[in-house]
């Protein structure tokens, strides 16, 4: 915690917190990109979600006349707790003083908080599809979320500490050690992903059919700048996920002080890592169909056995080892 | 060429219940046997009929023809050519003639009863065969004809475009329509409910998220349980029926061709063979060639988008990328040798408009090998794909049951084991000189449904070598004789999502005065209707992409 309170601390991690929102566009950008050169297509540019972003940001927004003032409210709040979350998680160095006041158990409270608004404001209009999708998200929302905490405990149990600066310090300084209760941990948490960001199998992204939409369904009657903050929220929440796995689960050239240099190859590094990520989620997505809806337990049901079997594992064969 | 060996039959068996077939006639609309009824012997008919297991093809009225009573034409002349000296319309039609087109192992009768045109009623015969519900409501709702004894009394086409009293294909309705400002939305359609605890409403339509054409989905669910889905259709309704009266052949052929885009072919084929029927002309040999080139490349492209289409619903979209690009690649092909990439306007009365050139049959051949080579291995990965299997095995069952007496065609009734193709069953040249293959399912749900349009893909591009092979020398339009007033004829075509029947009245000068195109899509959405039962909400779209009616089809 060396860094706790210092200016330079506090001004890294502003950067850092900018850097997410500035970053999550990319991240979508990069996978779609991946996904078309799987399917044979050239794909859009890169930059094709920051120019959605814009153009979404330029439009006049139109609400619902039977909306109250929580659907307004709501893209702020989802936006603004989906940051602060993201800013628990390091994305270039350790030892940030947001850290330190902001545990994982936070981070998942957060999201939590995310969720409900976003489901609060799908049932807000009153149509059926935000309803409807407001009902699913929460289906996944109460499965996904012991899943995720218990995938975190177990690291927390490894590390001593649920701060995910002290879980990352813990992992490296510890060098290279195949654990048994990470391999599940890491298992988990993919599988919890996967549902949190409504990816392919559990949720499409890109459907246009309010039928099976999940996440999608209950940002139906938004638009202008309350959809882009929801759609940039979004893509701040997988990045957010895509750097807890890649940062927790494979911390190695993350920056342990405020050097430029190492803040460099922090970036460089979770910028290489995430792509790799991504590239993979590509694949994921591209050769498999989404999985029927009363499936999603049952996904869940694994992504929570394996961070249970994470937990075991641990008090079994680490413990006092 | 007909075989009819059910026909005495079924006539015995209508004589046994008292119902007297006026006349009979073999020629008249062929290849059907039209057998003329009395209007009270109507649902009674229907009653041998479903006891024979026939399939229903359809059923429409015809208000403006100049009828004299019934049974006076046992010499079974054509009720035109005996009128020739008489000026068609020299007095206003007093009747209403109501035919019913019906099927059995490739044999058609097309039953015909007449009502008074004060008091136009007669026995429903949807008790009987549930799939005419939506035939029978929509006949009443553009001509006045009464079912009575139908179990659904609630308009059909109509919605607030003109009032209930009024039936446009009646004489004195103006072929411009009345002229209205603006037409109020159909909000008070009566919608059946369910009611209980926990039971929800979920409005879908008619103005969807894709470009797809307009039509309203009424879900009741419960938790994702499909309870119950109710259609409503009849958004883009074009008056085609109206519209086509007093149009020339060419006109015809145009407007048939318009009836549903992707089935451009078929359906303007259906037409055109309706009125050559009627009209005594021979097409020659090459157009037939050409024509059937064009309807299996329509159904090729077709079953190419659908089942990309399909796997995209399911967020496979591998699938939808490979069959968009082969399609788009076909498509291009059709523009460049045809004319226009969905073949529009390539059929016309007495032939075909385009002519293939000497080097053409090769390029055609080189890309059938080409798509052959192409799906082959995408087929095994929709076929195989252990993801797909998930959502697509067991999803939207249509029972054998449902298929036969809602009278399903073409792949839907082909995944439910009805293997009927008028390809096969009632061949029409060049179909009667070529082997088509079947392509049969048994489990009738979505996977199924698929299988069946894989196959007929392989089973066109076959066809497609045997046509080009064979593709007679010759000219390729033959002047169509200008039909006698009163002449009618039946087109029967199978189109890529089954069998099209089209029925054909001409009336003075050659000009249409009927004009009925029954697209199969009038038997599959009552279908979607009842598979989806069992099925969870979010499996709706998967399965209507499996069924894949046509909007603009139906709503005529």
């Amino acid at each position: 915690m060396g860094n706790f309170l210092t200016g330079s601390g506090w001004g890294i991690a502003a950067l850092q917190s900018l850097l997410y929102i500035a970053l999550a566009p990319l991240l979508v950008g990069w996978l779609r990109k991946v996904k078309a050169r799987l399917q044979n297509r050239r794909g859009p540019s890169l930059l094709q979600p920051y120019r959605d972003l814009y153009k979404l940001l330029a439009k006049e927004a139109r609400v619902a006349h039977t909306t109250s003032p929580l659907f307004r409210a709501a893209p702020y709040i989802v936006f603004t707790a989906t940051w602060m979350a993201a800013a628990t998680v390091p994305l270039l160095v350790v030892d940030l003083p947001t850290a330190a006041i902001a545990d994982i158990i936070v981070l998942v409270g957060l999201l939590a908080l995310a969720r409900v608004f976003l489901a609060l404001a799908g049932m807000d209009v009153g149509t059926a599809f935000g309803g409807m999708g407001a009902s699913r998200e929460m289906l996944i929302g109460a499965l996904a979320e012991p899943a995720m905490l218990m995938a975190v405990f177990t690291l927390a149990m490894t590390a001593h500490s649920t701060n995910l600066s002290s879980v990352i310090d813990h992992h490296l300084s510890d060098g290279f050690v195949l654990r048994p209760s990470y391999l599940f941990a890491l298992g988990g948490l993919v599988l919890v992903a996967i549902a949190e960001t409504g990816r392919i199998p559990v949720d499409n992204p890109t459907t246009h059919l309010e039928l099976t939409m999940v996440h999608e369904a209950m940002l139906l009657e938004y638009s202008g700048r309350h959809l882009a903050l929801m759609e940039w929220a979004a893509q701040l929440k997988l990045l957010l996920y895509g750097t807890l796995i890649v940062n927790v689960f494979f911390p190695w050239g993350i920056g342990q002080g405020l050097s430029p240099a190492a803040l460099g190859l922090g970036l460089a590094a979770v910028v290489g890592k995430l792509a790799v990520l991504a590239a993979a989620l590509a694949v994921g997505e591209t050769v498999l169909a989404k999985m029927r809806l009363f499936r999603a337990p049952a996904f869940l049901n694994l992504a929570l056995l394996l961070s249970l079997l994470g937990l075991l594992s641990h008090v079994i064969l680490e413990v006092g080892a | 060429m007909s075989r009819f060996d059910w026909l005495s039959e079924f006539l015995a068996r209508l004589e046994d219940e008292h119902l007297l077939v006026h006349s009979g006639h073999a020629r008249l609309l062929a290849p059907a046997h039209r057998l003329v009824l009395d209007a009270e012997d109507w649902g009674n008919a229907a009653k041998v009929a479903a006891s024979l297991g026939m399939r229903h093809a359809g059923v429409w009225a015809d208000c403006g023809a100049d009828y004299r009573p019934a049974g006076s034409d046992e010499d079974g002349q054509p009720v035109g050519r005996r009128h020739q000296n008489e000026p068609a319309g020299s007095r206003p039609p007093d009747s209403i003639a109501v035919y019913a087109c019906l099927e059995k192992e490739g044999d058609y009768v097309v039953l015909e009863a007449r009502v008074p045109l004060d008091r136009p009623k007669l026995p429903s015969q949807t008790p009987r065969f549930p799939g005419l519900d939506r035939l029978e409501r929509h006949c009443h709702d553009l001509t006045g004809v009464v079912f009575t004894g139908h179990p659904d009394t609630r308009r059909w086409t109509r919605h607030q475009a003109w009032p209930a009293d009024v039936f446009p294909l009646r004489a004195d309705f103006p072929a411009a329509g009345h002229v209205t400002c603006q037409i109020p939305a159909d909000a008070d359609y009566p919608f059946t409910t369910i009611h209980g605890s926990g039971v929800y409403e979920i409005p879908v339509g008619p103005v969807h998220a894709g470009i797809i054409e307009p039509g309203h989905f009424r879900f009741h669910a419960m938790g994702e349980d499909v309870l119950r889905l109710e259609e409503r259709l009849g958004y883009v309704h074009k008056g085609i029926e109206k519209i086509a009266v007093g149009r020339d052949p060419t006109g015809l052929a145009r407007l048939a061709g318009r009836v549903s885009g992707d089935s451009t072919v078929a359906h303007a084929w259906a037409a055109c063979q309706a009125m050559e029927h009627a009209a005594g002309c021979a097409v020659p040999p090459r157009a037939l060639w050409l024509r059937a080139i064009m309807a299996e490349r329509e159904r090729i492209a077709n079953h190419l988008g659908d089942l990309g289409a399909i796997c995209n619903d399911v967020a496979f979209t591998f699938a939808l990328m490979q069959c968009g690009r082969l399609r788009e690649r076909w498509q291009r092909r059709s523009r460049e040798l045809f004319g226009h990439r969905l073949m529009m306007d390539a059929v016309i009365p007495g032939g075909v408009t385009c002519d293939l050139a000497p080097a053409a049959p090769r390029t055609l051949g080189d890309d059938q090998a080409a798509l052959r080579k192409a799906v082959l291995p995408l087929f095994d990965i929709i076929d195989d794909h252990p993801s797909l299997d998930d959502r697509l095995l067991t999803t939207g069952r249509l029972s054998a049951t449902d298929a036969r007496s809602l009278g399903c065609t073409g792949y839907v009734g082909k995944a439910s084991g009805l293997p009927f193709d008028v390809r096969r069953d009632c061949p029409y040249p060049p179909y009667d000189t070529l082997e088509v293959r079947p392509s049969t399912e048994r489990d009738g749900d979505v996977a199924a449904r698929v299988r069946v349009r894989m196959t007929e893909v392989l089973g066109s591009l076959d066809l497609l070598d045997v046509l080009l092979a064979t593709l007679p020398e010759g000219a390729v339009t033959a002047p169509v004789p200008t039909a006698a007033p009163g002449a009618v004829g039946l087109g029967l075509v199978d189109g890529w999502r089954g069998e099209i029947l089209t029925f054909v009245r001409f009336g003075t000068d050659g000009r249409i005065a009927r004009f009925f195109p029954r697209d199969p899509s009038w038997f599959t959405w009552p279908a979607l209707e009842r598979l989806i039962l069992g099925n969870i909400v979010p499996d709706f779209p998967v399965c209507n992409k499996s069924v894949n009616g046509s909007y603009s089809g139906q709503d005529l």
